[in-house]
């Protein structure tokens, strides 16, 4: 043979950096391979505790995120009208100049007229931190449209929910059941973990309307009817209790099924010092729960006290739960409903596992052994973004209790700094006070009224709504709102919204035509009614078009970032962990990274905790801040190399921090000691390792919580108990959704939409190769993902006579969109969806008008109000879930009718100018030739 | 016309796993971040930010509907496919210039670029469709196994696998000898019935595909002992937990 000689051996780069992914919210370590002092090839970190060297398209596409032509360039000042996309750039100085001078009189006369929103900030412990300062209390990132039911669900219930709190136990399950996950969230974990059990066998059962990505290897895929996971997850708790196969042993010691609850008031019986008790099954009489050697006794019999186990006999052993009255309202067969339940009992308890590993619980008896229940549980928005999530996902929570299948092998477990319960977490504050910081952290956990954001006259502090009778348990508040209560002045109108990373005038808001009119709405003098707005991002997108000033972002390799322990962790279940970005490219633009911008402010203004007395800066910029700022004492937004660089969780500032970092990796992990590794809210080797940590500042065992007594509290203020009393047409609602134990009912949506008229359910997904409208201006990824049809299930595709190549319009009770459709079998029969965010403005994100996303792509956000239609009674009711005010997103219900084929999707909107002008008409990428 | 080596030494290639891929694209991505930086011309992207964006990829996801006969689940089945580096590969006795050839030591298809023509004739003959002409290099590409990684000495060991092997979040892509009975890509072949694509081609491809496990198999059929059928109401359960308690 006559081979050519090839060299099998280049040198593959000069350098390789280490730093963490930002192509979406799941952190990935990266190696970043440099040539010239270019970026030349992004592979996955080995080391990395995320993604142990594996890496999903988005993040191996980073490269064409760091040269894509949307990138800003410089500060902009608006020139044009809002909305036309017309802006000069200016100076740095200019920029932060105007900033000051804009909000500065604000914060002298009344913080609140500033409204701070950030978005997919992944620096919410700063951010808050600088909004704290300021004095505003409108601060939140966009939790509420985001998850903000699973997340409050699971620690009002056990102290922590899934993904950034908690994982599967992916070594030891061998049954794992997949709640509405739009294949990300978090990304390459579920991949890896779904590797995992495949490759020991293990078995997968998919809850999902749709069939795709992850429940497309589902071996169960159940496809359930949009809005009724929660009567699907009862009648497994139904089948489960009837059958007694739940775990007793778990229940009776680390949970509340055995406090007693006054059958007058819903409440606990407590002692004097305030501790819950129970019926102690050693001596009969009643103790504190947490008494050294006590065992709780479930089926107690106490005069005027009900068991929380007994009350939910009571509830769920109804026929009203039973498999064969919820299967027609969930699409699934009886049969098939009582075949999983079966199916979870016999695994989680014929197939239990024991690890032969000591521990001590917090009533200091000793364990020889763990007991694992193997079957894992994870959860996401399909199942929270409905008005009834919240009691959704506090039902699947039960369901993972009452097999006690929770921090133990083979189930689902936390990831430091959780478990940490609502009692741990701080309350909301609000408290406004001209020329002076706020009263305390703005979002937070309410234990009952007393703790609402409320006014002295009873109105809403915060522009949002959070933390009202609306939605008393907001903790994330309700970014969904803000545009649409500022433009209405109500509760009160503001002056300036200050915004971060979040496409408002497209993807990022419900109603996204009318978002775009009360940005651009002005008053009987002329003026906008939304008077300021300044936004911050590294990109052109929709939202740039519609602020005053533009503050641009860096990319992320071109930045400092924390990925703090204090914001949203990156942990394992068996390790506390934390990163860093570092800029391992220097921007080639005008660009600060909007960290550093907000210091840099703040020194300007001189605002309280980022100056010393004098009015010395404390910090130059975010790194400065990284390593040099304490929350407390010792405790700072980086756990590793603290001190000397050999503390961990508390320590000294150590000015080699970052360095030691880089060093690392990017990253820092601690390892928790075998035996403290599971049952950690009760295990106390745990405790004092968290103790230890700077987790907690004592060890703080609790008891899972199936009945969620605050939620009892705000139930009785509705029936009229308590000083703080909710206004009377929110009563009726209050008393019906505030239930202690976890209940179904309807999204709102079917209330108001007729579903003989409107039968259709429509969601979106996000694609595992695209993050929000990031990934459109991305020239790798939008060859994966440049279009999104319409998904039909076959009875909708035939009986409208549907083909290849036609346009369907979609109309829900508030607006009609025309788009493209293409058949997708493997649906629930009443369910249409289509990927999210694919469509874009034309002149946005640097694409050429011509680009399918801009003329066939589309957003389903046209057919969502952010309020309900008017109910007569001249209230605003906000289309989210009335305990939290998680945006309901996928309530959404539709009609269809086939239409002509079109050239474009409609709504069109026009084209805005392009701040950065197009990108180049080939590429041909290789760096160092 | 070019000649196939008679036989080679081992057989290089990828065993894919489509019970558990999850059709996520990393593979396609990542393999084009390398390629594009490594052996032979860029992986261009015409009109990349345009109306019609048309890059080279040596790897591409696609994801195929099947609706069983006489009723049951639709399914998904992600399938990516790339060159298959086959013992009988047609593109290479088709190619007029030597340009493309299979290597004797391990049996890797690869294309010479220098000696590459750009006819497309090889793109013709490939009955799979694994070969794309760059448009802006005017030079057939393919999958190459990564040949610049995986003897690359500059990598450390572990990283001497394709592009796509390494970055497979869900572990559903294997790299190995099939031409050793022994290794772990032929056991797992061996274990979970590995199949050939088109084995009607003729063409025997190196890569072998492990078929989707049977589905849906939990359909409440007769299970007259299962445990969650008993109709307890709450006094029955109380009754119950009375008992059950007294074993704790």
């Amino acid at each position: 043979m006559n081979q050519p000689r090839i060299d099998t051996s280049p040198r593959v780069s000069d350098e390789i950096r280490k730093t963490t992914c930002y192509m979406c919210a799941c952190r990935c370590g990266i190696n970043v391979h440099m040539k010239d002092g270019r970026v030349a090839y992004i592979e996955g970190n080995r080391d990395h505790p995320v993604n142990k060297g594996v890496l999903c398209a988005k993040g191996s596409a980073g490269i064409m995120q760091v040269n894509a032509p949307s990138r800003l360039r410089a500060p902009l000042r608006r020139v044009g009208p809002r909305g036309s996309g017309r802006f000069q750039e200016i100076s740095w100085d200019e920029a932060l100049g105007l900033a000051k001078d804009w909000l500065t009189p604000i914060r002298k006369n009344d913080p609140s007229k500033l409204a701070f929103f950030t978005g997919r900030d992944q620096s919410q412990s700063f951010t808050s931190f600088w909004a704290q300062a300021f004095g505003t209390p409108n601060y939140a990132a966009h939790g509420g449209f985001c998850s903000v039911n699973m997340a409050a669900a699971g620690i009002y219930t056990m102290g922590g929910a899934f993904w950034e709190f908690g994982q599967p136990d992916w070594d030891r399950a061998k049954l794992f059941m997949l709640f509405g996950v739009a294949e990300d969230h978090d990304s390459n974990p579920i991949k890896m973990g779904i590797g995992k059990l495949k490759a020991r066998g293990a078995r997968i059962i998919g809850v999902n309307p749709i069939r795709s990505g992850y429940n497309a290897v589902a071996d169960e895929w159940l496809g359930i009817t949009p809005g009724t996971d929660g009567l699907l997850i009862l009648a497994l708790v139904h089948c489960l209790m009837a059958a007694g196969r739940i775990d007793l042993d778990y229940l009776a010691r680390y949970t509340d099924a055995p406090l007693l609850v006054d059958e007058q008031t819903g409440l606990f019986l407590r002692d004097q010092d305030g501790r819950a008790l129970v019926i102690d099954r050693a001596t009969g009489g009643l103790a504190a729960f947490d008494g050294r050697g006590v065992r709780p006794d479930l089926n107690a019999a106490h005069p005027g006290h009900r068991t929380v186990l007994q009350l939910m006999a009571e509830r769920y052993l109804q026929p009203e739960y039973a498999p064969e009255a919820v299967a027609d309202r969930c699409g699934i067969p009886a049969a098939r409903i009582r075949a999983v339940a079966d199916e979870i009992a016999r695994v989680a308890f014929d197939e239990a596992i024991v690890l032969d590993r000591p521990w001590t619980d917090f009533r200091g008896e000793r364990h020889d052994t763990m007991t694992g229940r193997p079957v894992a549980f994870h959860a996401m928005r399909g199942i929270s973004a409905h008005s009834n999530g919240f009691q959704t996902c506090r039902a699947l929570h039960m369901l993972q209790i009452l097999l006690g299948s929770i921090e133990v092998p083979g189930g689902f477990r936390f990831k430091p700094p959780y478990p940490k319960p609502a009692t741990a977490h701080p309350k909301p504050h609000c408290k406004v006070t001209p020329d002076t910081p706020l009263d305390g952290p703005h979002l937070g956990f309410v234990h009952g009224p007393e703790d609402l954001a409320l006014k002295e006259d009873g109105s809403p502090a915060r522009i949002d709504k959070a933390f009202t009778w609306e939605n008393p348990m907001s903790a994330h508040g309700l970014m969904h709102m803000v545009i649409s209560n500022a433009h209405a002045g109500d509760p009160y109108r503001i002056d300036t919204l200050f915004m971060y990373m979040a496409n408002m005038s497209w993807n990022s808001s419900m109603n996204t035509g009318g978002v775009m009119k009360m940005l651009t709405d002005t008053d009987e003098n002329g003026d906008y009614v939304i008077p300021r707005i300044i936004y911050s991002d590294a990109y052109a997108s929709e939202m740039v078009a519609y602020a005053d000033l533009i503050l641009p972002d860096t990319t992320y390799l071109e930045r400092h970032d924390c990925i703090s322990l204090l914001d949203r962790p990156i942990c394992e279940a068996g390790a506390a962990a934390d990163a860093i970005r570092w800029p391992v490219v220097e921007p080639d633009r005008d660009v600060r990274g909007f960290q550093t911008v907000l210091i840099q402010l703040a020194n300007l203004m001189k605002l309280p905790g980022f100056v010393h007395e004098d009015g010395r800066p404390k910090w130059r910029d975010y790194a400065d801040y990284i390593v040099n700022h304490e929350r407390k004492p010792g405790i700072g937004p980086l756990a590793g190399f603290r001190g000397d660089g050999r503390e961990v969780g508390r320590g000294a500032p150590n000015p080699d921090q970052l360095k030691r970092y880089v060093d690392n990796g990017g990253f820092f992990v601690s390892h928790i000691p075998e035996g403290a590794d599971f049952y950690k809210p009760w295990n106390m080797d745990y405790q004092d390792w968290a103790v230890g940590m700077g987790l907690y500042d004592a060890p703080q065992p609790y008891l899972f919580s199936l009945y969620v007594e605050p939620l009892r509290k705000f139930q009785r203020a509705a029936e009229g108990h308590g000083e703080r009393q909710p206004p009377d047409h929110l009563r009726d609602r209050l008393r019906r959704v505030m239930e202690p134990l976890p209940i179904w009912y309807p999204p709102f949506e079917d209330d108001h939409a007729d579903p003989a008229e409107y039968p259709i359910h429509a969601l979106t997904q996000r694609p595992m190769a695209m993050y929000h409208s990031w990934g459109g201006q991305n020239a790798w990824l939008r060859q994966i993902h440049g279009r999104n049809p319409m998904y039909l299930p076959r009875g909708v595709w035939e009986s409208h006579g549907f083909a290849d190549g036609d346009w369907a319009r979609l109309s829900s009770v508030h607006g009609s969109i025309t788009v493209p459709v293409a058949l997708h079998a493997g649906l629930n029969g009443s369910t249409i969806w289509t990927w999210n965010a694919i469509g874009k403005r034309k002149g946005a994100w640097a694409l050429d008008e011509d680009a399918p996303e801009a003329t066939k792509g589309f957003l389903l956000n046209h057919l969502i109000h952010e309020l309900l239609p008017p109910k007569g009674d001249g209230m605003r009711w906000s289309n989210s879930d009335p305990i939290t005010g998680q945006a309901a997103w996928f309530d959404l219900r539709v009609k269809i009718e086939k239409v002509p084929p079109q050239d474009e999707a409609d709504p069109g909107f026009a084209a805005i100018a392009s701040p950065v002008g197009r990108g180049p008409r080939n590429l041909r990428w290789k760096v160092g030739r | 016309m070019t000649a196939l080596p008679e036989r080679t030494e081992r057989k290089l290639g990828l065993v894919i796993d489509l019970d558990t891929c999850v059709g996520c694209h990393a593979c396609v991505i990542s393999c084009k971040g390398w390629n594009t930086e490594n052996y032979g011309a860029p992986l261009s992207d015409m009109d990349a930010y345009g109306a019609d964006p048309v890059g080279t990829f040596l790897n591409r996801v696609h994801s195929y509907e099947i609706e069983p006969e006489g009723g049951g689940c639709a399914q998904i089945v992600h399938f990516p496919k790339s060159c298959l580096h086959c013992e009988d590969a047609p593109c290479v006795t088709v190619c007029p210039t030597g340009a493309s050839y299979k290597r004797a030591e391990d049996g890797i298809v690869l294309v010479n670029e220098d000696a590459c023509i750009g006819c497309g004739l090889c793109a013709w003959a490939c009955p799979y469709g694994a070969r794309e002409m760059d448009q802006a290099a005017g030079v057939m590409k393919k999958c190459t196994l990564c040949v610049d990684r995986i003897y690359n000495e500059n990598l450390e060991e572990v990283d001497r696998v394709p592009a796509c092997v390494r970055t497979c979040p869900a572990g559903a892509r294997h790299f190995g000898d099939l031409g050793d009975p022994d290794s772990a890509v032929s056991q797992l072949v061996a274990e979970r019935g590995g199949f050939d694509l088109m084995p009607e081609q003729g063409t025997r491809p190196v890569n072998k595909y492990l078929p989707p496990r049977p589905r849906d198999r939990l359909d409440g059929g007769p299970a007259p002992s299962a445990p969650t059928r008993q109709p307890h109401d709450a006094s029955g359960f109380f009754a119950w937990l009375d008992r059950a308690l007294e074993k704790i």
